[in-house]
């Protein structure tokens, strides 16, 4: 079952739409529940799928064609590292490895205590303060720095992690 | 009009149109995968590429419409670059598995790869893998590596069958058709998937591995499983049937087939085939000849005639016989002197015998029924009772026509209702009465008395346009389906309609031009199971399954001298019949059927008959022989129908007006206990869908249970999935239960046809449940 | 430089805030269009005169797509606004968010006026979460203030402006792809025609335009079209935001007239990193074929310009490279991205794209074959121009435009199974 949050979070999200395209609200109600539980499990789906009238299957297609959806656990804090063009010629290499170092995990891994997860992201649109990563599709952190990076992750209550 | 030149030749074409249409109307292929007439346009398997005269580059020909002097090449460099360009990609990632591959010889894509194919590949990467998927006993998806995306079987789900249960699940190269959470695909047309696959990716699961495509014969048939009179290809090796594939026709089955239609014929080779005469012979059967086991029936037929009187003796026949079949055997009947035949086993009210002024039938073609503007279907589980007819309607309602439903449950039928009217069966005459009453109103500018259904249903037929009202099973098995009819046509004339039934089986009609019924002095199913017989004679029936009264049908079976059984299997009449007599299923016999619209059908038989299995045409031949009535001489199955029906006026034959005009009275209701409704579930329906091992696996072949509205099963204590039991007279069952809040309350809802409901009475009447 | 029309509010602590924008002037437009009761035809005619083109990388003229909505249709029309700013390098449309978003709102608000529609719909990337925010309060703002709703400054005109948030699929940038996904669907773009001006959101008349396109309006409202136009030049209307990322010592966002020499934006940007020399430049986004340094050079920002030297403008995003760039490596993570992000329903994009990822990565792990240089070329060729969206044609151009300057840098690869650099 939908939360009472979510499901009031979803008609929120219903006003925008005409009445008759319930649909339109999937995306939206695919993020809330990702923002309560961290990740989406098909009962989820099948939740979703009942409360807007859907196929369950077109729930499912949603959710796998967006990248940003989690269809597993990725950990308390999501960091999604943008890898291209731009941010590679702004050293996002060497953020990787900072980040790796400092978590002791590679990409699409979490670590042991489950608090992080990271992953590889495509283009934020926000090249010109490459490097970067976002924390759960939240907030977006650029220019980013050895130093930086270890202000934020102590910030989110990270000891090093080796 | 307008005026294209394709290849150099001159097109005229409507406005409208897209290149592939004017060019496959002027008989010039484009090769092609995700498109199909039948489904929306996807236009993204890129293979119509075509060269468009002042285009910049090549188009696809299934999106692109006609212009007035478009000049298309279908076989320029620059469209035969393009099209081998999507070859290869198409290819890339292909398992290239033909010598392994169900589809191989017709597989569009090994057609076209041999038109198109460069030899050796250039592609030197890691071939992508894709996981086999289960979704059900009928379609496999083991292969889905072979799968080209091509989507056509999502829209199948999402456009015909009204229903998304197949989907195409991430993106890109990752791209996987699949269904949500590896569940099974239970649409009742789900085969139609197979045949939409241009590749090897879905095939059909029953047919997995037994043959090649070349191997097969193919004979043209009919479906023998419900009223629309599908075309069926019987694709044949060494005598066996081995799969059924649709013939298309737009003015019947279009391009399709139901599952039932072509998955039944997994049942024709099952173990339970009964392949020698027997007869029982001091509680034990035996196996004997032919000879000895006509002459035994020849002898207890004339015994009883002679003796106790031919109106002891009663033949009942199932409406999925040949027109031949059931001729001979009234003809045997009255040639005993008995007018007791019948091939209605599951009506109840026969009122309206009499009075009838021809065979009852659709009242109209089947094609229309994608015209309609606005319909009303009455008592009706219309998508698993006629899976091709619903999917017409729906057709229709997608177009903007409004569907109205009247009827005893309230099941998804995968469309948009405009109105409907959930009521008990004791309340379905009265809901119909409503609607004549509010068409009344309205047309006579008197106030509205009638419930805001009726109105609603009233104004949605009175809009203009093709109209009609569409009696379903359950109507006509009403125990007021005289009534039920004679409003359908006072509501069908009030409203410039057409109304008709949608007719339960294979020869529904045709069961009425063979004269399979009783003659005023004769007994009808009914009658002739209420007060039993001495003597029966039974044509493919199963006395417990195929019956209103499975109760009372067997009852009467067992107190019978005797019973001559001619079934293509053993089955129940073990227990009561005294002489069995292995007969043809469709495959095997020649014969007609007679489609709801009224269209004669005959065909022939596929294969040899099994065994020692003989067409009952000719059983009944020699029995009439044998009893020495006269005209029993005829000497092919096409004498047999020309004696029936040759020269006959067919579609004068046909009307569902009844003289039974009076202004129907409103029934009292039931006192106590809870009603029955029941349906015959889609794989119950008759002797060889039953023996179909991948049907019976089927979500829709599950054990029945008890439903009930969620109120009910409160009152009574239990929740759903616990165990209760139904009883009915003397025959009580234990099934589980489970909630239904559509359903009206005091009704449960229990199937018939069913081994599991055998023990039941009457399909509509009293029932009562309580904790197991 | 010139003073900011777009960033006009970038000097305020809060640039976002309603009152900020009130101060310099904003929703004037939407004022007197409402005020004078301006004719639709008169501010299509002011939009054509101000040679604006589309930002959102087509380049399109925005007076005469608005023309195409149909004027008497009956019932619902819908406006759309492309936010979903996710090609590699683009990051303008981003600070308009963030930073002046009402005068979007002022910009929609004026099209939908001079369409007639009452609804419209801002698409907004997924990853930029908090601009998403911003716009909702925007909005929400704008609606508290009468500039969105019904009865608009006392008039009786109606619209009002949804926000929609993207969740991760770069193709949901094409606009069809946009309008199934505010369906609620997968972003797979719809084959056309018909036009979204015929058949758009819900099968309904719409227009759609970028970010930047709509934030345009309100200051060629005000001036008249004919000045925005004669800021920039002949065939490029306007100014326009740059996005420079990259190899330079200050990334960021410049507005500039349209026609700047790249030259003085690159100074603008502090110039290539650490000193370097430059290598290369994409200049419109990373669909765009790459251009070598020395032709950038020389080249004006406009859209004939560059179009002349064998790329294209595009949205405008530059991305610099200087000399330590290895092209293969560059190129292969371009490819990859296209491939990550094809929707999947064509099969020459689907099969296609990850071919050429395929081939360049091999490339770059020192396993290309001589005739790969040639099979890809002759793969784009069979993928651009072959499919539904644009997605494979900015798949393949990349491609094509490496291998036509560094094509010697693909060489060197596979014969010494390392970098040139
Ligand atoms: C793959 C692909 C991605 C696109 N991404 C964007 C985008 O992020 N933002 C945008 O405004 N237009 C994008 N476009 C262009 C849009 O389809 C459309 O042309 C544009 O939004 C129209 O607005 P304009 O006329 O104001 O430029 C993209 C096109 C393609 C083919
Ligand atoms: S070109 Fe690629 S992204 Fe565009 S519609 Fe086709 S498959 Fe999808
Ligand atoms: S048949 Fe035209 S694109 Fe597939």
């Amino acid at each position: 079952m939908l939360s009472d949050q979510i499901q009031a979070k979803i008609d929120r999200e219903l006003r925008k739409y005409p009445a008759d395209q319930k649909q339109s609200a999937v995306m939206a109600a695919l993020r809330f529940v990702q923002d309560e539980k961290g990740w989406i499990a098909p009962e989820d789906m099948a939740d979703i799928a009942a409360y807007l009238g859907m196929a369950q299957m077109a729930v499912y297609e949603v959710a796998t064609f967006y990248h940003m959806y989690k269809l597993k656990p990725m950990g308390e804090y999501t960091l999604t590292v943008c890898t291209n063009l731009s941010c590679q010629l702004g050293g996002v290499n060497e953020t990787l490895l900072h980040l790796k170092n400092k978590l002791g995990i590679g990409l699409g891994e979490i670590t042991t205590d489950g608090k992080f997860g990271l992953r590889e992201g495509e283009c934020m649109g926000a090249c010109v303060d490459a490097p970067m990563f976002t924390i759960n599709n939240k907030k977006l952190c650029g220019r980013l720095t050895g130093e930086k990076i270890d202000q934020i992750l102590a910030e989110l209550g990270s000891g090093d992690k080796k | 009009m307008i005026n294209i030149e394709i290849d150099g030749k001159r097109i005229e074409t409507e406005n409208g149109s897209t290149v592939i249409e004017a060019a496959h109307q002027a008989g010039i292929s484009i090769p092609h995968f995700c498109y199909h007439k039948k489904l929306s346009i996807a236009a993204s398997c890129r293979m119509c590429l075509v060269q468009v005269e002042k285009a910049p580059k090549p188009l696809p020909a299934c999106a692109t419409p006609v212009t007035e002097g478009m000049k298309v090449f279908t076989h320029s460099e620059q469209a035969v670059k393009a099209q081998k360009g999507v070859m290869e990609f198409l290819l890339v990632n292909h398992p290239l598995d033909c010598p392994i591959c169900d589809q191989g010889g017709e597989c569009m894509l090994q057609d076209m790869s041999v038109g198109y194919g460069g030899g050796a590949s250039r592609y030197h990467e890691e071939k992508r893998t894709v996981l086999a998927k289960d979704i059900g006993p009928l379609v496999s998806a083991e292969e889905m590596s072979r799968c080209i995306n091509c989507t056509r079987c999502v829209r199948f789900g999402q456009e015909v069958a009204g229903q998304m249960e197949l989907g195409q699940a991430f993106r890109g190269e990752h791209a996987e058709i699949m269904s949500f959470v590896s569940g099974t695909v239970d649409s009742e047309l789900s085969g139609n998937m197979i045949d939409l696959c241009p590749v090897g990716a879905l095939t059909s699961k029953p047919f997995r591995y037994k043959a090649r495509s070349w191997e097969l014969s193919r004979r043209r048939s009919v479906s023998a499983h419900d009223s629309l009179g599908s075309g069926l290809a019987v694709h044949t090796k060494n005598n066996h049937v081995l799969r059924v594939t649709p013939i298309e026709n737009e003015e019947i089955n279009e391009c399709w087939l139901s599952d039932k239609d072509r998955f039944a014929c997994e049942g024709l080779n099952s173990p339970e085939r009964l392949t020698k005469p027997m007869i029982k012979q001091d509680g034990k059967w035996q196996e004997v000849e032919w000879q000895t086991a006509l002459e035994y029936a020849a002898n207890g037929l004339r015994h009883i005639a002679s003796g106790a009187g031919a109106e002891q003796i009663g033949a009942l026949a199932t409406a999925n016989s040949t027109l031949e079949e059931l001729y001979l055997l009234q003809k045997l009947m009255r040639g005993l002197g008995s007018d007791n035949v019948d091939f209605r086993l599951r009506q109840a009210d026969f009122s309206a015998d009499g009075k009838q002024q021809g065979a009852p039938w659709l009242g109209m073609p089947i094609a229309d029924i994608s015209r309609l503007d606005s319909v009303l279907i009455v008592g009706s589980f219309l998508r698993k009772d006629h899976p091709l007819f619903a999917s017409r309607i729906r057709q229709a309602v997608k177009k903007g026509a409004q569907a109205n439903i009247i009827h005893s449950v309230d099941d998804d039928l995968l469309m948009k209702v405009a109105n409907k009217a959930i009521v008990a069966p004791d309340a379905l005459v009265t809901a119909l009465s409503q609607v004549a009453q509010a068409l009344d109103a309205e047309k006579n500018g008197k106030a509205q008395t009638a419930s805001a259904e009726a109105v609603a249903i009233a104004k949605s037929l009175s809009g203009g346009g093709c109209v009609a009202v569409l009696l379903g099973n359950f109507a006509q098995q009403h125990p007021q389906a005289a009534q039920l009819q004679a409003l359908a046509q006072q509501i069908a004339a009030a409203t410039n309609g057409k109304f008709g039934f949608l007719g339960e089986a294979a020869n529904s009609v045709g069961g009425y031009l063979a004269q399979a019924t009783p003659g005023s002095k004769g007994m009808n199913a009914a009658a002739m199971l209420a007060a039993p017989r001495k003597a029966y004679v039974l044509l493919n029936v199963e006395a417990e399954l195929d019956t209103a009264n499975p109760q009372q049908a067997l009852a009467a079976m067992q107190a019978a001298d005797m019973v001559i059984a001619m079934s293509a299997y053993r089955h129940h009449a073990t227990n009561y019949a005294d002489v069995l007599l292995p007969i043809a299923p469709y495959t095997e016999t020649s014969g007609t059927f007679v489609s709801a619209e009224g269209r004669v059908q005959s065909f022939k038989g596929a294969v040899k008959p099994l065994g020692e299995a003989r067409p009952a045409w000719k059983v009944l031949r020699v029995l009439g022989n044998l009893l020495k009535l006269s005209g029993f001489d005829q000497d092919t199955s096409e004498a047999v129908r020309d004696e029936a029906i040759g020269g006959m006026d067919i579609a004068a034959q046909l009307s569902n007006a009844s003289q039974a005009t009076d202004q129907p009275a409103i029934p009292t209701p039931q006192s106590s206990g809870m009603q029955r409704v029941s349906d015959v579930p889609i794989y119950a329906t008759d002797a060889v869908v039953r023996r179909s091992a991948p049907l019976q696996a089927t979500a829709d072949a599950a054990v029945p249970r008890v439903w009930m509205h969620g109120s009910e099963l409160q009152k009574l204590g239990v929740k759903d999935g616990d165990m209760v039991r139904v009883v009915q007279g003397l025959g009580g069952v234990t099934l589980a239960v489970a909630a239904d809040d559509k359903l009206p309350q005091g009704v449960v809802r229990v199937a018939n046809g069913h081994a599991a409901t055998a023990v039941l009475g009457a399909m509509f009447g009293t029932i009562s449940v309580e904790r197991a | 430089m010139s003073t900011p029309i777009i960033f006009n509010t970038l000097h305020f602590d809060q640039p976002w805030t309603l009152e900020n924008y009130l101060k310099v002037g904003g929703y004037q437009a939407l004022r007197k269009i409402l005020g004078e009761k301006m004719s639709p035809d008169a501010i299509i005619a002011e939009v054509k005169a101000s040679g604006l083109r589309g930002r959102g990388g087509a380049g399109f003229p925005t007076g005469l797509k608005w023309s195409f909505m149909p004027r008497n249709y009956q019932g619902e029309k819908y406006l759309v606004c492309n936010s979903d700013e996710g090609e590699p390098g683009t990051c303008k449309d981003r600070d308009i968010l963030r930073y002046n978003p009402h005068m979007l709102i002022e910009g929609m608000a004026i099209a939908a006026y001079t369409m007639n529609v009452k609804t419209g719909y801002n698409y907004v990337h997924g990853e930029i979460f908090e601009a998403y925010e911003r716009m909702e309060e925007a909005c929400e703002e704008a609606r508290k203030a009468g500039y969105l709703g019904k009865n608009i400054l006392g008039s009786d005109f109606e619209f009002d402006l949804h926000n929609h948030l993207g969740y991760g699929a770069y193709v949901c940038g094409e606009e069809t792809a946009l309008l199934e996904s505010i369906e609620g669907k997968k972003g797979q773009p719809r084959f056309k025609p018909p036009f979204p001006a015929s058949f758009g959101l819900y099968g309904k008349p719409t227009t759609i335009n970028n970010t930047e396109t709509f934030a345009s309006i309100p200051y060629i409202i005000n001036n008249g079209g004919q000045k925005f136009a004669d800021l920039g030049v002949p065939n490029s209307g306007g100014i326009k935001l740059f996005s420079i990322s990259g190899h330079v010592n200050n990334p960021g966002n410049f507005e500039v007239p349209m026609g700047t020499p790249f030259k003085k934006l690159l100074e603008m940007a502090g110039g290539v990193r650490g000193g370097n020399k430059l290598k290369a430049v994409i200049p419109g986004g990373s669909s765009m074929p790459v251009l070598p340094g020395e032709i950038m050079m020389d080249l004006n920002m406009d859209f004939d310009s560059i179009q002349k030297a064998g790329s294209y403008l595009g949205t405008g995003a530059i991305i610099v490279m200087d000399e330590t760039t290895c092209m293969v490596k560059a190129l292969e993570r371009l490819s990859y991205f296209y491939y990550e992000e094809s929707c999947g329903q064509c099969t020459p994009c689907r099969e296609g794209t990850g071919w050429l990822y395929r081939i360049i990565h091999r490339i770059e792990h020192g396993e290309g074959r001589p005739e790969d240089l040639d099979l890809l070329l002759d793969l784009c060729n069979n993928i651009a121009g072959r499919t539904i969206c644009a997605l494979g044609d900015a798949a393949a151009w990349p491609v094509q435009g490496f291998l036509k300057h560094y094509r010697k840098e693909f060489e060197y690869h596979i014969e010494h199974k390392r970098c040139l650099v």
